[in-house]
């Protein structure tokens, strides 16, 4: 008897496995080192040769949401004994809290931005895939060719027309002119994904609903999207690590009301050498694109309808 | 219920001509059966009655009325597809009650109760109903299939092959089914299949279809007697019809280039001597497989037949079908 696949020897596996747990290790450290920075004091995030081993302190996050005034000893024995753990935090160093810091309007700006322009690309996506896979569009593959032909150069090379076409438009700063420029990113990629999952759900339902009783957008509603999610929820995870993690636009865009983090974070340093602070505001920015993706994760994994209809 | 008229339906798909030119009424109440090979236009055909696609030219009227301009819906016309096509992220149950929850019938919860559990009893489904659509087996499927149509009240329900894909057993149980409860609700039905059993079987009457063009509308009886060409003739009967040169026996009418013989169009014992070349012991049948002059041609024989390979037996046609070099009947005496 002879198998084509053969069972891999033990040596292969435990190779196999080695390599594996090497390149997680490689791709894991970085983000763990930054991790672990943000519990550092400043003092040890420095410290050569780098320390392994050190005592945790919530100092790094005390400062990312905080401005600080030093003050004169005068000063200080007016105030009085620090009330909280973060005000005797920061008086180690002869500061008091003078206010919070812009991190936390810079991070909804992002939550802002991110997820409105992933839902308005993955709806407008949705809308333009199912068309192209089902209606007779003329020109089809050539308009389907031009959206792709959107992603063909990075970004950033329209930089300068954006930029213009923003300040004419009074676009520049905005929510809504970031929610619009990550969309217009999103959206070729969007369509192109959203169309090779509509076209794999066969148009037999669709047609079975139109005979049942329905109309073209009640069958599209009921009978289409339910079977779409899993492309729709890939779809949205990558629409939204892409707006989540934009910095040049951002940087050229926003500099005020509407700020992302991603520009904000680095600027965190020029404060006086701060690491832990920065380390902390790109911990803390990992958290929503883990939850969202964690969240949505059923949705990739569901809804594969094998046998439904005889292929 | 009602009846249905087509008249002069044409549909062509880029350069092939999927229908061609078909006129056809179908009476209320009737169980009409499409029959023909693959691209014959049979689904095409369904498809256009149902709205799915427009027609290039003629028409469609359902109960007198002309519903070119009407949608699917509108149409209120019932179709089980080939393939099951149940809505895969809905229940048995769902599935079967969706027709009746569209904004067109929106029948009140009980009536759609009374109607799933009638209809899913009738279908031996009713201990499926809160399973998963997927999570059935290929028969069940094209059962709930055929329940969601029959869940409603339509002027016409439209069936493409809808146990093709079934075994046999099932396919078997299923037609009686079928016919039984056609005659129940006294349902017009336009049946699209390549089975010349269920054909024969449950149709009152049998339309043929040919390369997009219906070549012979009739009884079961008069398509399988009196077949309008060859094609009409080798479309029914098992074995098929053995068509031979006119010429090999005496007596053809003018004209007439082709004999058609059926098994009990061939007398044995009498007549031209043929060899036997096989004897085919197939259960319900027994098949003579024969050879005259170089000629193949089967028929039926006696169970018990002593008759073996190398043995001769003598033909003689009665009562056979004569046809023209086209394929075209040529009526003797005419």
């Amino acid at each position: 008897m002879s198998f084509s696949v053969t069972e891999p020897s033990r040596l292969q596996k435990s190779v196999a496995g080695a390599l594996v747990v090497i390149y997680a290790l490689v791709t894991i450290m970085p983000l763990a080192w930054i991790i672990a920075t943000g519990f550092k004091s400043p003092n040890d995030a420095i410290a050569y040769p780098p320390k392994v081993v050190f005592e945790p302190t919530l100092e790094g996050y005390v400062n990312l949401f905080t401005t600080r005034t030093r003050m004169s000893p005068d000063a200080l024995e007016e105030i009085g004994q620090p009330e909280t753990w973060y005000d005797k935090i920061v008086r180690q160093y002869d500061m008091v809290i003078s206010g919070p810091s812009r991190y936390g309007e810079r991070f909804l700006n992002s939550v802002i931005i991110g997820f409105g322009s992933t839902f308005l690309s993955v709806f407008l996506g949705t809308l333009a895939a199912y068309a192209f896979s089902r209606f007779k569009v003329p020109l089809k593959d050539d308009l389907m060719f031009f959206i792709l032909s959107t992603r063909m150069m990075p970004p950033i090379a329209v930089a300068i027309p954006i930029f213009l076409m923003f300040r004419q438009l009074g676009l520049s700063d905005t929510h809504l002119g970031m929610i619009l420029l990550y969309t217009a990113v999103n959206l070729s990629l969007s369509v192109w994904l959203l169309k090779g999952f509509i076209d794999e759900i066969p148009v037999e339902y669709e047609e079975a609903a139109l005979i049942d009783g329905y109309t073209r957008f009640q069958a599209f509603y009921k009978v289409v999207l339910p079977q779409a999610t899993t492309g729709i929820a890939s779809t949205a995870i990558f629409c939204l690590i892409f707006a989540w993690n934009e910095y040049a636009f951002a940087v050229l865009l926003t500099s005020g009301t509407a700020q992302t983090a991603p520009p904000f974070i680095p600027t965190i340093i020029g404060v006086g050498k701060d690491w832990p602070a920065v380390a902390a505001g790109t911990t803390l920015f990992l958290v929503p694109v883990m939850v969202f993706t964690i969240l949505l994760r059923k949705h990739l994994l569901r809804g594969i309808t094998f046998g439904a209809v005889r292929k | 219920m009602a009846e249905v008229v087509l008249s002069g339906l044409s549909k062509r798909f880029g350069m092939t001509t999927a229908v061609d030119d078909v006129s056809m009424t179908i009476p209320d109440g009737a169980f009409v059966v499409l029959l023909g090979p693959t691209g014959a236009g049979k689904t095409t055909t369904l498809r256009l009655i149902a709205g799915l696609e427009r027609p290039d030219a003629g028409s469609v009227s359902i109960g007198k009325n002309d519903v070119g301009e009407y949608s699917p819906a509108q149409r209120n016309v019932a179709m089980v597809f080939q393939q099951y096509s149940l809505y895969p992220h809905m229940t048995v149950r769902e599935n079967l009650a969706f027709p009746l929850k569209s904004p067109l019938i929106n029948a009140p919860e009980d009536e759609i109760e009374r109607r799933v559990s009638e209809v899913s009893s009738a279908l031996q489904i009713a201990h499926k109903l809160d399973n998963k659509a997927t999570a059935l087996s290929g028969g069940e499927m094209q059962r709930v299939s055929i329940g969601r149509a029959l869940v409603r009240r339509p002027d016409i329900f439209l069936m493409d092959e809808p146990l093709s894909s079934l075994d046999a057993k099932l396919r078997a149980d299923l037609r009686l089914e079928l016919k039984r409860i056609q005659a129940d609700l006294g349902a017009t039905l336009l049946y699209v299949t390549h089975d010349q059993i269920e054909a024969m079987t449950m149709a009152t009457h049998i339309g043929v279809l040919e390369e997009g063009r219906l070549v012979q509308f009739g009884s079961p009886r008069e398509i399988y007697e009196n077949p309008s060409s060859i094609y009409v003739a080798t479309r029914l009967g098992q074995p098929r019809i053995n068509t031979l040169p006119a010429a090999l026996f005496g007596g053809a009418p003018a004209g007439a280039e082709l004999i058609g013989l059926r098994p009990e169009h061939i007398r044995q014992g009498e007549g031209r001597d043929a060899k036997v070349v096989r004897v085919e012991h197939l259960g319900d049948q027994t098949r003579l497989h024969l050879s005259l002059e170089g000629h193949a041609l089967i028929t039926l024989t006696d169970p018990h037949t002593p008759l073996a390979s190398g043995d001769t037996i003598a033909i003689r046609p009665d009562n056979p079908l004569y046809f023209a070099a086209d394929g075209a009947r040529i009526l003797q005496g005419a």
